[in-house]
């Protein structure tokens, strides 16, 4: 397959096993082109790709950009807080009027779950979804999946945990969707209250004890716990959910095996997981964020590849 | 469809034998020299000659990369079918080096259009030559000439050259395939 089954990356459940192998593929050549002393190809000089932020981001937002420099597309910069949305533009207005200049692509990163759905289905252009909501952050699974296939060699057949906040994570419901397209079995953990009420539904085993779940997995995926969209308190305190859910030196020391340990940023160094471990050699932290711009750069030059003259 | 034989294994081997004696008579010992192979049909030739200048010849340090031009093509978006990328394997910096490009087919010239940008990715080469298996005459869309040419060829723009090499087609052998 040469193709993506898509026109859009909406959510990882839109997409086929062989769509993640052709983006993983894709992403191989890239990486070894942003590793080049000359870091860019000119591949996407005719396409324009405007980056929408209508919630806070600073890595991705950042990683998007640079993928589409690195591609030499043109990019157009919106935020949200400083623009006519404030005025009480409706999004298709809004997405319209920014279309109207000729533009290609949209990455939108939005806090309603759905959005980019509704915009795919009202303007004509590419959309890629960088985060709704709680809803999906489908190219973090990417990246996510293509960094545990680099340090594993595979991801089907491994066993991935999830930890933390799982409730208002869309990094976790993308994660769950893509490593079990490609065969992981996965695993969430944390504490009852921010685990899903439908999460049986989606196949995944639970587990509340950190150290069962540590001892059962080969990467461990640590969330951040997302105060800002917590309406009301999920547990007691941020140092009795550390002590709890908090990975340590010692407890990774305990363990009998070396699991790699994962974390999609921004970290809260102390909460999830403390700073030994996330600069450990057993952390592929940082390998994420290169990867990132790998992954995104294979996304938007195969949806662009889409895009007819 | 029909085909006709324009070199069989014998003549393939005599042109790779002379074409390796003409770099050794302009590059020396390849100490500033380096080859490099245009993907995906290009490698084929290139590891081929590296061999030779390394087996035959007894050149040491002969340094041998593969270029895929894939992301520097200029009809991205415009045929039928999606351009599917290749691996680039150049583990060194051609920077004031004597480049020569290595490719099976010189048709239209625009893939060596595309290498020509693509290597810049790399440094800024001292000079960088071409050297092809096959040169079809009267078909360029860009004035790139070859250095290097094993056999020049008069073919019509519905006619196909098609190189074989053994280690991926079984044999070595060129063929004229009329569509």
């Amino acid at each position: 397959m040469s193709e993506l089954s898509v026109n859009h990356l909406l959510g990882i459940k839109y997409l086929k096993e062989q769509d993640i192998q052709l983006i993983f593929e894709t992403a191989d050549h890239f990486k070894e082109v942003i590793n080049r002393p000359i870091k860019k190809v000119p591949s996407l000089r005719d396409i324009t790709i405007a980056n929408l932020f209508f919630e806070n981001s600073t890595r991705t937002k950042l990683s998007f950009e640079l993928a589409e420099k690195r591609l030499s597309a043109d990019v157009l910069n919106f935020s949200s807080s400083q623009s006519s949305v404030k005025k009480g533009e409706t999004l298709i207005d809004t997405v319209n009027n920014i279309l109207s200049m000729k533009v290609d692509m949209v990455v939108m990163r939005h806090p309603n779950p759905g959005a980019g759905v509704f915009l795919s289905k009202h303007v004509k252009a590419s959309i890629v979804n960088a985060g709704d909501g709680a809803h999906e952050h489908p190219t973090q699974a990417l990246l996510d999946s293509y960094s545990i296939r680099e340090k594993l060699g595979d991801v089907a057949g491994k066993k991935v945990v999830i930890v933390g906040d799982i409730l208002h994570s869309r990094v976790a419901l993308s994660n769950i969707f893509a490593l079990q397209l490609q065969g992981a079995e996965v695993m969430v953990c944390g504490p009852k209250t921010l685990l899903p009420k439908y999460i049986d539904s989606l196949g995944v085993k639970v587990e509340t004890n950190l150290v069962k779940a540590l001892n059962w997995c080969d990467v461990a995926n640590m969330l951040r716990v997302q105060n800002e969209r917590m309406d009301i308190s999920y547990f007691p305190s941020t140092r009795e959910y550390s002590q709890q859910f908090g990975v340590t030196k010692e407890l990774l020391d305990s363990l009998n095996k070396d699991i790699v340990i994962m974390h999609p940023g921004p970290i809260n160094r102390g909460v999830e997981i403390t700073s030994d471990v996330a600069d450990s050699k057993q952390s592929i932290i940082l390998d994420q964020v290169q990867n990132g711009v790998a992954i995104r750069m294979a996304v938007i030059y195969l949806l662009a590849s889409k895009i007819k003259q | 469809m029909s085909q006709k034989v324009l070199l069989n294994a014998k003549e393939v081997n005599i042109i790779l034998h002379r074409l390796a004696c003409q770099l050794i008579e302009k590059h020396n010992d390849f100490s500033n020299t380096v080859l490099i192979g245009l993907q995906p049909r290009g490698v084929f030739l290139a590891n081929r000659i590296a061999k030779i200048l390394r087996e035959d010849y007894k050149i040491k340090n002969i340094q041998l990369g593969h270029l895929d031009i894939t992301f520097f093509r200029d009809d991205f978006r415009r045929g039928e079918k999606p351009l599917e990328a290749n691996t680039t394997t150049i583990n060194f910096i051609v920077e004031d080096k004597n480049v020569v490009f290595i490719d099976d087919v010189l048709y239209t010239g625009r893939s060596i259009r595309a290498a020509l940008t693509a290597i810049q990715s790399f440094g800024r080469p001292n000079e960088i030559e071409l050297l092809t298996l096959i040169d079809r005459r009267f078909s360029r869309h860009l004035p790139i000439q070859p250095n290097y040419r094993g056999r020049q060829v008069d073919v019509i723009n519905n006619e196909k050259v098609k190189v074989n090499w053994k280690e991926h087609d079984n044999e070595d052998s060129v063929y004229l395939i009329e569509k």
